[in-house]
């Protein structure tokens, strides 16, 4: 009833080609974007930001970035925790080795020499597709950690093998170190995240966004009219890589504060593959849903025992959470296998008709 | 779509004693042929005759062991796929080949790639002259669309379509390339009677408005007797005739071909 197209005209391209076309989506995008700037950090607490939102952004941005990858482009990739250790480790050289250096700079070229790396490792796309190429990325990955791990120049020769975020100042506000307050370092990862989603939603709708989905859906098709299939992959490796770098940066200099290579482990780059899958492939709102999905929800399964009143032994109480956690993900990958944004889109479609659906 | 700047008479492609082999298999030998510019040419023959893979040859996607293409006076042994499309080849296919997962308008809107220059930043910014770009080719999308009669359908996964109107976003996306030549394989394949004379209206009007060159593969023979203005008849991988569609359908060999000799 509320959400309808009827009688709205476009009298233009560039009305038609927007990114949002619907008023109403437009309306509730920049809702939720002012809520997150300005409500947010005035009621969430400390454990709100630290614990949920703050990794949720950082989960989004990988995802993201994966999900252009993986989604769009159609290049199956397990090395997403390996091009995180990049963008992380590279910040904290960048910004140790050139401290008056902005921290968000530190971030961009990092994210720079991860698009690198992901060059590199994107090199055997043109040959190989599929689980072939997703093992050929998974070397990416160890390779990358086992880097990160043995060469004492990536941790500055620090004796405990650690990396720790040092204090970094923008205008005079702490953002990133021990001292950095959680409403700063939320901030910081909301500005960098919905940047970052907007270029990457206008990247999608473009000519590059259409080149990787055709190399996507028939890659002779594609290169018979024109795509050249080499550029076309290594730019997703690149545009990717980037933004899994980004997010690398941000888990270490506005989540966690302090890493060692196991925090960009394997089990980051399934985590991040999850979400896609689950949140949609090829959509760039269902790296959001999907990231909320994976770090809410056992957030959620812990709490609500004590909510129902339940009270059990917290090892058992570990255990089911990660059964139910289990069944969830087949359980949404059999009702919708494209995903929680294609649920969006049924339900957007039904809205349309509601009340009246004949 | 701007028409070809050579004049009719002129050849705009020469295939020149072009042998393809797979493994032990000829699938073509010795096959010579031109395309004069503007023309309606149509290769027909038998199945397995070698009319895919002479197309396939045509836009670099199989490459002849021997013999030559002359395409627009450029000689090539070897080239990409993507090459070809650069200098004005495009095709449509057997088995339809469109991007399943994008909309109509998406698809005909990739046929516009290689006239889109702007680099990838200044799409991800959506600014000035990316932004222009873009609203350039959805114009010039939007009259591809007018032309083949697909407003209604603009917006729509192509893979919801059904087959009729699959195979006109396919010649849809082939012409917002603008091309010089048009290969067209099989594109009346499958299609009910009206869909057929949809079809071959679109054909015409893409050859007789804009002066694309066509060249198809059609099994149809009353489409292609009616539509085209010369005939390229293949069998087993040989030339086995060529000329207008009347003395094609008189030569005996070509009779032979495909009803079978008596023998006595």
């Amino acid at each position: 009833m509320f959400y309808r197209e009827a009688g709205q005209f476009k009298s233009g391209y560039a009305a038609d080609q927007a990114m949002f076309p619907i008023p109403q989506d437009r309306y509730v995008v920049i809702a939720i974007v002012a809520f997150a700037f300005l409500g947010v950090p005035l009621i969430a607490n400390e454990y709100w930001l630290q614990a949920i939102l703050i990794p949720f952004l950082v989960f989004s941005m990988a995802a993201i970035g994966l999900n252009l990858l993986t989604g769009y482009a159609g290049q199956l990739s397990l090395g997403t925790g390996g091009f995180m250790a990049v963008g992380g480790y590279m910040t904290y050289k960048f910004t140790t080795f050139w401290p008056e250096l902005n921290i968000v700079a530190c971030f961009l070229l990092s994210g720079l020499c991860a698009a690198g790396v992901g060059v590199l490792f994107g090199i055997p796309s043109l040959r190989i597709k599929g689980f072939y190429l997703a093992v050929a990325t998974l070397a990416a990955q160890f390779f990358l950690v086992w880097t990160f791990n043995k060469v004492p120049w990536f941790y500055n020769y620090n004796p405990s093998g650690t990396v720790t975020a040092p204090p970094r100042t923008i205008f005079g506000t702490m953002f990133t170190g021990p001292e950095a307050s959680a409403p700063a370092r939320y901030l910081l990862a909301l500005s960098i995240v919905v940047v970052f989603a907007f270029a990457a939603k206008n990247l999608v709708r473009g000519r590059v966004g259409r080149s990787w989905m055709a190399i996507r859906d028939m890659d002779i098709a594609a290169e018979i009219i024109g795509f050249r299939p080499f550029q076309t992959k290594l730019l997703a490796f690149a545009i990717s890589s980037f933004y899994c770098g980004v997010a690398g940066a941000m888990s270490l200099f506005l989540w966690l504060g302090s890493v060692e290579t196991e925090a960009y482990g394997i089990d980051i780059s399934f985590q991040v593959l999850f979400m896609v899958i689950i949140g949609g492939l090829g959509s760039i709102l269902g790296s959001f849903l999907g990231a909320a999905f994976i770090t809410l929800m056992p957030i959620l399964l812990t709490n609500a025992p004590q909510f129902f009143g339940f009270s059990m032994a917290s090892d058992l109480q570990k255990h089911i959470e990660l059964m139910i956690f289990g069944g969830l993900i087949i359980f949404f990958l059999i009702a919708e296998p494209h995903g929680l944004a294609r649920l969006w889109q049924i339900a957007k479609e039904k809205l349309r008709r509601w009340p009246f659906p004949y | 779509m701007a028409g070809p700047e050579t004049s009719p008479a002129e050849a705009i492609l020469e295939v020149e004693n072009v042998s393809l082999r797979f493994g032990g298999v000829q699938a073509l030998s010795e096959v010579s042929f031109d395309v004069q510019s503007g023309e309606v040419r149509a290769i027909i023959g038998p199945n397995g005759a070698g009319k895919s893979s002479m197309l396939n040859v045509i836009n670099g996607f199989y490459h002849p062991q021997e013999g030559s293409i002359t395409f627009k006076g450029v000689t090539r042994r070897r080239m990409r796929t993507h090459e070809a499309a650069a200098q004005g080849i495009a095709r449509t296919f057997q088995n339809i080949a469109l991007f399943r997962g994008m909309t109509t308008l998406d698809n005909i809107m990739t046929g516009r790639n290689l006239k889109m220059k702007r680099n990838f930043l200044l799409q991800a910014l959506y600014l000035g002259p990316a932004r222009r770009e873009e609203m350039e080719h959805r114009e010039f999308a939007e009259r591809v669309i007018d032309f083949l009669e697909i407003q209604a359908i603009r917006k729509t996964p192509v893979s919801r379509l059904p087959y009729g109107l699959q195979k006109r976003v396919e010649l849809g996306r082939a012409l917002a390339a603008e091309p010089d030549m048009l290969l067209l394989d099989e594109p009346m394949a499958g299609m009910n009677t009206e869909e057929k004379e949809d079809m071959c209206r679109f054909i015409l009007d893409v050859n007789g408005e804009f002066g694309t060159t066509v060249v198809l593969i059609e099994h149809d023979m009353g489409v292609v007797m009616d539509i085209s203005d010369r005939v390229v008849v293949l069998d087993y991988g040989r030339l086995l005739a060529d000329g207008t569609p009347d003395e094609v359908r008189r030569n005996p060999l070509v009779i032979d071909a495909y009803l079978g000799t008596v023998r006595d």
